[in-house]
């Protein structure tokens, strides 16, 4: 029997407002309320909330047995928090019914799986965290952002003791493979997932357009291509940006009732649903697949090049992630979160180039070019670094700094303990016989001479 | 053609433009060009085209025998065609003053009795239009719309009209009466009208109500350098920020150095050019000792020839604010040897180019934004450097040249 494995994911980055150079040193506040509050409100009329009314139709209808996951950054959470707590209480509607999976990621859709692994796993550890508290479950499925996977991300991702990592079913991995199976990581016990993107990019990017051959994409025929696939393909997953409900395809263009009827025509063709963490307890791995270098599910390249694929990406990354030990080591509370928020790959997405040969910037990009990304962003980051650079100066080494703090930060529990010494001194001193006494400062008088 | 400036001996934009856009053509190998100007000096390039000095022709009959002749334009003209052209003499043009050949004098530049020039340059033109060897008129800029209009009147043969810049776009508005009547003249009588950027094409929709399918966009483009590495940049602790061009109302100067005072007050190690002369240069150097900025603000005055391309290669940025311009070549020429550009939305340049930033001539702290992220951020330099001379080598007046001739076989009707 086959199984669908629906996953969306969920991010929206804090837009950074227009912050010129001279602000530099004077405003430490980067983010554009009023478009930050304007775009949540706005994804939880047409998307959030009727995308998760339709799924909790769904899965009541059909007894629990329509399952789907989601990917929620930290960031998300905390602007639906603040903008939009109606949706929090949807999705743990959703997490209620039980046919829902939470899956871990990092706090802040961020690049830190490649660039800093200490944060990546500070940022994983605090997402689950967060997760747990929202919605009781704690997050066993690990999916990074953007898909981005390596032989060697996969190797940590498994020593942090997740045992099934999503990523993209790239051409240039996979082969002649197909993604409908489970696969092995060539030297860990992680077991690795591959996104049908073929399937998964027919709802999110062709269901609304008109000029595709197979417009339009009703249930029947979905679950007809799915059900046609070979025997031993187990399963299918099928992951798209949380957006496509609602959003990138209109309720006006069907998408909620192509959804709606999905479960039935699932189900008469012995079709099932599952969550990530079921199908790999039920799925035996294929094979192995190897990944050398990152993979990510952007673009025709599946791999970086939208994120570090150019000289603006490269130095804004850099810049930034130079201080990554420094900012851990603080405790400003302002500084960390503007180092989460700094930190999301939407960013960087911005800033690429690659797509901007006919005029265009980077889709969704709030800006009109990669450069005017890049300019913002550098005069926010500049701000940021000189805000690391007043908390601890660059003099001082990393190392050094680290064991002056520890200094710092133990002297309480020293002073204790050394009070406590002097008390029980005091105490023995009272009771010790003053011959002894004597005899001591004897001892010790030789060795001040 | 019906030009008024050709290289080396330019005054402005349209002389470049006007070299560029017929070298382009010349690659078509089914198309002759008969290029006039008001006055050759005898060293322009003729290898790709055919020029005649309007000075040359005879609007009145003189006789005069061959070797005279040949004394005196034998350096422009053939003697012969001075002859072939005596022939189409059709009208009494006694009133008008000309020498000892029957020729009309040109300043070949812009003087003070220009309409009247412009009205001597119509007469000496008939002559060509008389003798009718030619299939289309393409008449460049507002000063030839007359010879171009009655080349059509007396040849029957159908007026394209380029429209290199308009008077609403060199007066902020307040237009003179008597350019815009001829502008608007030129504009009715075309067939066709191209105009260089879809900002011009607004212009001559709106502004001379001509119908929007008589008006075409063909974008300038930038004729190759010869060996651009000859431009070096020296290494020099200021970063070199320039504006370069005529400094006037339509290049918007003042916004630099208010742009400029804005940068300075924040960072260090930035100097600011102004290059050029123009009406505006002393209330430029009033603004900026008034900013205080007097210290890292340099002016040079008018730059000729290589010095141009020495000034851009030499810079870190080059900046053209300009508040209404047509096309405006020179941001292309500096991202040619390297330099990131920053220009005004409100440019016509701006229709083409990607890898320039691009903001409004009046919004000041974007521009100095802009420059401060290109002096300070070396990937934005980098970038800007790299991608900018890639994009705008392939710009070439090749491709404008097969747009123009898109447009002569539709007036043509030749399909």
């Amino acid at each position: 029997m086959k199984s669908i494995c629906f996953y969306f994911t969920l991010q929206q980055p804090l837009q950074l407002k227009r912050y010129r150079f001279f602000e530099i040193g004077n405003d430490h506040y980067y983010y554009d309320d009023y478009v930050n509050e304007a775009k949540i409100r706005h994804l939880t009329e047409v998307c959030y909330l009727p995308a998760n009314q339709a799924l909790l139709e769904m899965i009541k209808n059909s007894n629990g047995k329509f399952k789907v996951s989601f990917s929620i950054s930290g960031i998300a959470l905390e602007q639906l928090e603040q903008y939009s707590p109606e949706v929090i209480d949807s999705f743990k509607a959703l997490a209620d019914t039980g046919s829902v999976e939470f899956l871990s990621e990092t706090y802040a859709h961020s690049l830190s799986s490649i660039f800093d692994e200490e944060e990546f796993k500070v940022q994983v550890k605090k997402h689950a965290q967060k997760i747990e508290m929202l919605f009781g479950k704690n997050p066993v499925t690990f999916r990074n952002t953007e898909l981005i996977y390596s032989d060697e991300l996969g190797e940590l991702v498994s020593k942090m003791g997740y045992k099934c990592m999503l990523t993209e079913g790239a051409k240039h991995i996979l082969g002649w493979k197909s993604p409908n199976y489970i696969y092995n990581h060539p030297y860990s016990k992680l077991k690795l997932m591959t996104r049908n993107f073929k399937l998964s990019d027919d709802v999110s990017f062709r269901f609304s357009n008109w000029s595709w051959d197979q417009y339009p994409l009703t249930a029947e025929k979905y679950i007809h291509w799915i059900a046609e696939l070979p025997e031993k393909e187990e399963f299918v997953s099928i992951g798209m940006s949380y957006t496509a409900l609602g959003e990138l395809n209109t309720r006006e263009n069907g998408i909620f009732d192509f959804m709606k009827a999905l479960p039935y025509h699932a189900l008469m063709n012995k079709i099932s649903f599952a969550t990530p963490s079921e199908i790999v307890e039920k799925v035996k791995p294929a094979d192995v697949i190897s990944s050398p270098f990152p993979i990510s599910w952007a673009d025709e390249e599946k791999d970086l090049s939208a994120f570090t694929g150019n000289d603006l990406q490269n130095e804004a990354l850099q810049k930034l992630y130079m201080v990554g030990e420094r900012v851990r080591l603080c405790n400003d509370k302002s500084l960390q979160y503007d180092w989460m928020n700094l930190q999301s790959s939407d960013h960087f997405y911005y800033m690429c180039t690659k797509h901007f040969t006919n005029g265009s910037p980077a889709h969704y990009s709030p800006y009109d070019s990669p450069y005017e990304a890049f300019m913002n962003y550098m005069n926010v980051l500049s701000d940021f670094l000189q805000r690391v650079e007043e908390q601890y100066p660059s003099t001082i080494e990393n190392e050094e700094l680290n064991s002056l703090l520890k200094t710092i930060n133990n002297q309480e529990l020293k002073i204790i303990k050394l009070e406590n010494q002097l008390k029980s001194l005091k105490s023995d001193d009272a009771t010790i016989k003053p011959a002894e006494t004597k005899k001591s400062v004897k001892k010790v008088s030789p060795a001040k001479n | 053609m019906f030009g008024w400036e050709f290289p080396p001996h330019i005054l402005g934009g349209l002389g470049t433009a006007s070299y560029g856009l017929t070298k382009g053509m010349s690659l078509q190998p089914d198309l002759e060009i008969k290029f006039v100007i008001p006055k050759p000096h005898g060293d322009e390039d003729r290898s790709f085209l055919k020029i005649i000095g309007a000075n040359c022709l005879p609007v009145v009959w003189k006789d005069n025998n061959w070797d005279h002749v040949n004394y005196r334009i034998g350096n422009l003209m053939h003697p012969d065609e001075y002859f072939y052209y005596r022939n189409y003499i059709r009208y009494d043009f006694r009133r008008i003053a000309t020498n000892d050949l029957g020729c009309i004098n040109f300043s070949g530049v812009y003087p003070s009795n220009l309409m009247e020039e412009i009205s001597n340059y119509e007469a000496a033109t008939s002559v060509i239009a008389h003798a009718g060897d030619f299939d289309i008129i393409h008449s460049h800029d507002w000063l030839t719309y007359p010879a171009g209009i009655f080349a059509k009147q007396i040849s029957g043969k159908p007026l394209v009209i380029h429209v290199h810049a308009t008077d609403f776009d060199r007066s902020r508005g307040n237009v003179n009466p008597q350019v815009y009547d001829i502008e608007k003249r030129g504009m009715d009588e075309a067939n066709h009208i191209i105009t260089v950027s879809n900002l011009t094409r607004q212009t001559v929709i709106e502004k001379y109500h001509q119908h929007p399918s008589k008006v075409t966009t063909v974008h300038n483009a930038v004729s190759p350098l010869e060996n651009p590495e000859r431009f070096k940049k020296t290494l020099r602790k200021d970063k070199v920020v320039t504006f370069l061009g005529r400094i006037t109302m339509q290049k918007g100067p003042e916004y630099f150095v208010e742009a400029a005072a804005k940068v300075l007050e924040k960072t260090d190690g930035v100097r600011f050019v102004m290059a050029g002369s123009g009406d505006m240069m002393n209330q430029m150097i009033h603004l900026a000792a008034q900013r205080n900025i007097a210290d890292k603000f340099h002016f040079t005055g008018f730059l000729r020839g290589n010095q141009v391309h020495e000034m851009l290669a030499e810079s870190d940025v080059y900046i053209m604010p300009s508040v209404s311009e047509p096309f405006g070549i020179s941001p292309l020429e500096a991202m040619q040897v390297g330099t990131p550009s920053i220009v005004s939305v409100q440019s016509g340049c701006a229709e083409i180019l990607n890898n320039a930033i691009k903001i409004d001539y009046w919004d000041i702290d974007a521009m100095a934004d802009a420059i401060y992220s290109i002096v300070k951020y070396p990937a934005m330099y980098k970038t800007l450097h790299e991608k900018g001379k890639y994009e705008v080598d392939h710009i070439t007046w090749e491709i404008a040249g097969q747009k123009v001739r898109d447009v002569y076989n539709k007036v043509l009707g030749w399909y």
